[in-house]
């Protein structure tokens, strides 16, 4: 070797070239990554047996079925010893499953409700639809459960009112008082008005101009439409419940960070079934006697409470992701703390939390099956009921496979949502 | 320390320092629990003025130039900016912060927002200005740092030293009247060092207020009126920037100037 170095000067820059093309089409596809070594060669070739085997087992069983029997035994006479499945029951008690004992020339209602707030969610979870589709998506909260439960339209108007009495007296206090003030006593006279004077209200309002549709009872609710209301409702409700929780736990106030702190763990530290028990039982004992509070609220109330506090936790993982700087350059701008959270901190630490805060949502509609302990007829409540008829007695696979493929189809789109906004809330940052 | 070539320099004659008071720090005292970070500050800052301070790692510049937004809480002494003098009162805080502009060494622009949305945030909500206003200004900024060809790219696809200039731009659209600069610079590479200080020359020849935390001795030269050297958080030395530089009174500073020259 010489110390000699050889001096090299480029006297033409290079042209920019296309990148090498990797679609191989679809069989250099397989070879290099089904068949690329021996090795891994046998274990694509004992992949395929097994997902055979599982097909031709599945397969048969599930498209030879028989829908149309009214009872087992009808269904084991009709396939004549073919272990094959017995779609029959879904068939027969297919409205049950979806709606319970919701009277079926009303079934109409609770459609109404679901399209309604498909309608009101596009605005939320997609930009560019038209913003007048935001009045559906503030009036949906109060004419969704009115289409549900019926009764006077007067209902939904006071608990409406609920919300312009507590926005009224926070701009009130707050223009008398301070901000604080406002934040803490407009909620309260809202909460005063729905449980003292809402009921009251519409009565009166009732009695003289009675306006309503044909009331149903909380306990006509079931099937999936119960699982949906309860979902809905318990994500609707645990999300802003769940930043305000987060908020509160980094808040410099040590009563509003112990008040979260303590709910946050005591809630994360109970199983939901105890709570649930609790919405059964001990609710009634702290209400005033007579109060009837709908079993439906009260479970509602569990489940959003439940999901709230590992919102919560979920959201302060997003927050404590964010770069200090980030608040810095909003207090630098002068940006006070709440146009800093909605404008700079939430937007980002949302976005971080969305696989997290997603799965809390299935999470929670998962739960919701729970609510066949107490008694409500979910669909797992519903399994229960028809495999006690004796005409159906022993069936098991097609009535837990039905629900579970309901349920699959219903939490994987919102997984699948979740993916497709966090490629869209995607800026090249890192 | 490398120092950098300018391509123009600076017009001194346009940099006037007015007599009016700009800030002013008077007995100013500060801890970190029981470490006592900063300790009787005592500087006043006119209208016009381009101060550069300098010092070692841990000196406490950082802490000093953020006490005068109040993103750091004094415990003693005052500082009064504008007029106003920062307390415990949101309401003061709120007001100062309308005043004065600050860069920061990692840039901080709002990765979810595009540059032209970086720019009209706080015009909108904080100034209240119409977006169509805000706009117009923050494309006027955005022009003078010379990046308005990326208004619609989010922080994430620009380069060091792009973001930067959007942030300094940022703080412009507020139209505040004092800006402060902790390290805008260190962690750039030279060539994008070059086109902050470029940028930051001509605010300084228009006349604004400046304090800036930097190495860059080659800026404190070009524009600065003052240089202020801090050390185990006092104000050890100032005076202006040719006399600071060929002859520093004391030792600390001698031997500073021997290590980052
Ligand atoms: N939040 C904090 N809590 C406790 N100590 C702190 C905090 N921030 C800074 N310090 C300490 O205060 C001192 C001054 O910090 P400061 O950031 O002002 O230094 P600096 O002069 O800006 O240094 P550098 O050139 O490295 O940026 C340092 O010793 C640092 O460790
Ligand atoms: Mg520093």
């Amino acid at each position: 070797m010489s110390d000699k170095v050889t001096a090299y000067v480029r006297t033409e820059m290079l042209e920019e070239k296309a990148p090498p093309s990797l679609n191989t089409g679809p069989l250099g596809w397989i070879k290099e990554n089904l068949f690329p070594n021996w090795f891994s060669s046998i274990l694509t070739l004992v992949s395929l047996w097994i997902i055979y085997k599982m097909l031709a087992a599945f397969i048969p069983w599930a498209f030879g079925g028989v829908w149309n029997a009214s009872s087992l035994n009808e269904c084991r006479e009709i396939l004549q010893g073919v272990d094959a499945a017995c779609w029959a029951v879904i068939h027969e008690r297919f409205w049950q499953l979806m709606y319970g004992f919701y009277p079926d020339h009303l079934y109409w209602r609770p459609n109404l409700a679901l399209i309604l707030l498909i309608v009101a969610l596009i605005p939320v979870l997609f930009d560019g639809a038209p913003r007048k589709l935001l009045w559906i998506s503030v009036a949906t909260p109060f004419v969704g459960p009115w289409l549900l439960w019926g009764g006077t339209i007067w209902t939904p108007v006071a608990a409406a009112l609920g919300f312009v009495v507590g926005i009224a007296v926070y701009r009130l206090v707050a223009s008398a008082l301070s901000n604080l003030a406002g934040l803490v006593l407009g909620p309260l006279a809202a909460v005063i008005w729905w449980i003292l004077l809402a009921g009251r209200f519409s009565d009166l309002v009732s009695s003289i101009l009675p306006l309503g549709i044909e009331p149903v009872e909380s306990r006509k609710f079931g099937g999936f439409m119960l699982a949906i209301t309860l979902g809905i409702t318990g994500i609707a409700a645990s999300f802003p419940l769940g930043i305000i929780l987060a908020l509160g736990r980094q808040s410099n106030l040590i009563i509003v960070k112990t008040l979260s702190v303590g709910f946050i763990e005591f809630i994360r530290g109970v199983p939901l079934i105890t709570l649930l028990f609790v919405a059964q039982v001990m609710l009634a004992y702290f209400l005033p006697k007579g109060t009837d509070f709908d079993i439906i609220l009260r479970v509602m109330i569990m489940i959003t409470l439940f999901a709230a506090a590992y919102m919560a936790e979920v959201i302060r993982g997003g927050l404590a992701a964010l770069p200090k700087g980030q608040y810095e350059a909003a207090d630098a701008l002068g940006l006070n703390y709440w146009q800093a959270q909605r404008l700079i901190i939430m937007p980002q630490a949302l976005k971080i939390a969305i696989p997290g805060i997603v799965s809390t949502f299935i999470g929670l509609f998962k739960d919701t099956t729970l609510v066949s302990i107490i008694g409500l007829a979910d669909p797992i409540g519903w399994v229960k009921y028809i495999q006690a008829d004796a005409a159906w007695n022993g069936i098991v696979w097609e009535l837990y496979g039905f629900v579970a493929l309901v349920f699959f189809i219903i939490c994987f789109s919102m997984s699948r949502y979740s993916m497709y906004l966090e490629r869209k809330l995607e800026t090249g940052h890192k | 320390m490398s120092e950098v070539e300018f391509d123009h320099h600076a017009d001194r004659s346009r940099m006037q320092v007015s007599d009016e008071v700009a800030i002013e720090v008077v007995n100013m005292n500060k801890w970190y629990g029981s470490f006592h970070v900063l300790r009787d500050i005592n500087l006043t800052v006119n209208r016009g003025e381009r101060i550069v301070i300098c010092g070692p790692s841990g000196s406490g510049k950082s802490t000093l130039i953020r006490c005068m937004n109040r993103l750091e809480e004094h415990q003693a002494g005052k500082i009064i900016v504008d007029g106003i003098e920062l307390t415990s009162d949101l309401k003061n805080i709120d007001k100062v912060r309308r005043e004065v502009g600050m860069v920061f060494q990692h840039f901080n622009l709002f990765p979810h927002l595009t540059i032209l949305e970086n720019c009209t945030l706080a015009p909108i909500w904080v100034r209240k200005t119409p977006r169509r206003e805000a706009e117009e200004t923050a494309m006027h900024f955005l022009e003078k740092v010379k990046i308005p060809e990326q208004a619609h790219k989010y922080p994430g696809q620009l380069s060091g030293g792009q973001q930067q200039r959007v942030a300094i731009a940022r703080s412009l659209c507020m139209k505040p009247r004092i800006m402060l600069f902790d390290e805008p610079t260190s962690a750039l590479d030279p060539e994008m060092i070059k086109e902050v200080l470029d940028t930051m020359i001509e605010l300084a020849e228009e006349g604004m207020t400046m304090l800036v935390v930097t190495h860059e001795m080659g800026f404190a030269k070009e524009v600065a009126n003052r240089v202020i050297f801090m050390d185990a958080g006092q104000i050890v030395e100032q005076n202006e920037p040719e006399e600071f530089f060929s002859n520093p009174q004391s030792e600390r500073t001698k031997l500073f100037l021997s290590q980052i020259l």
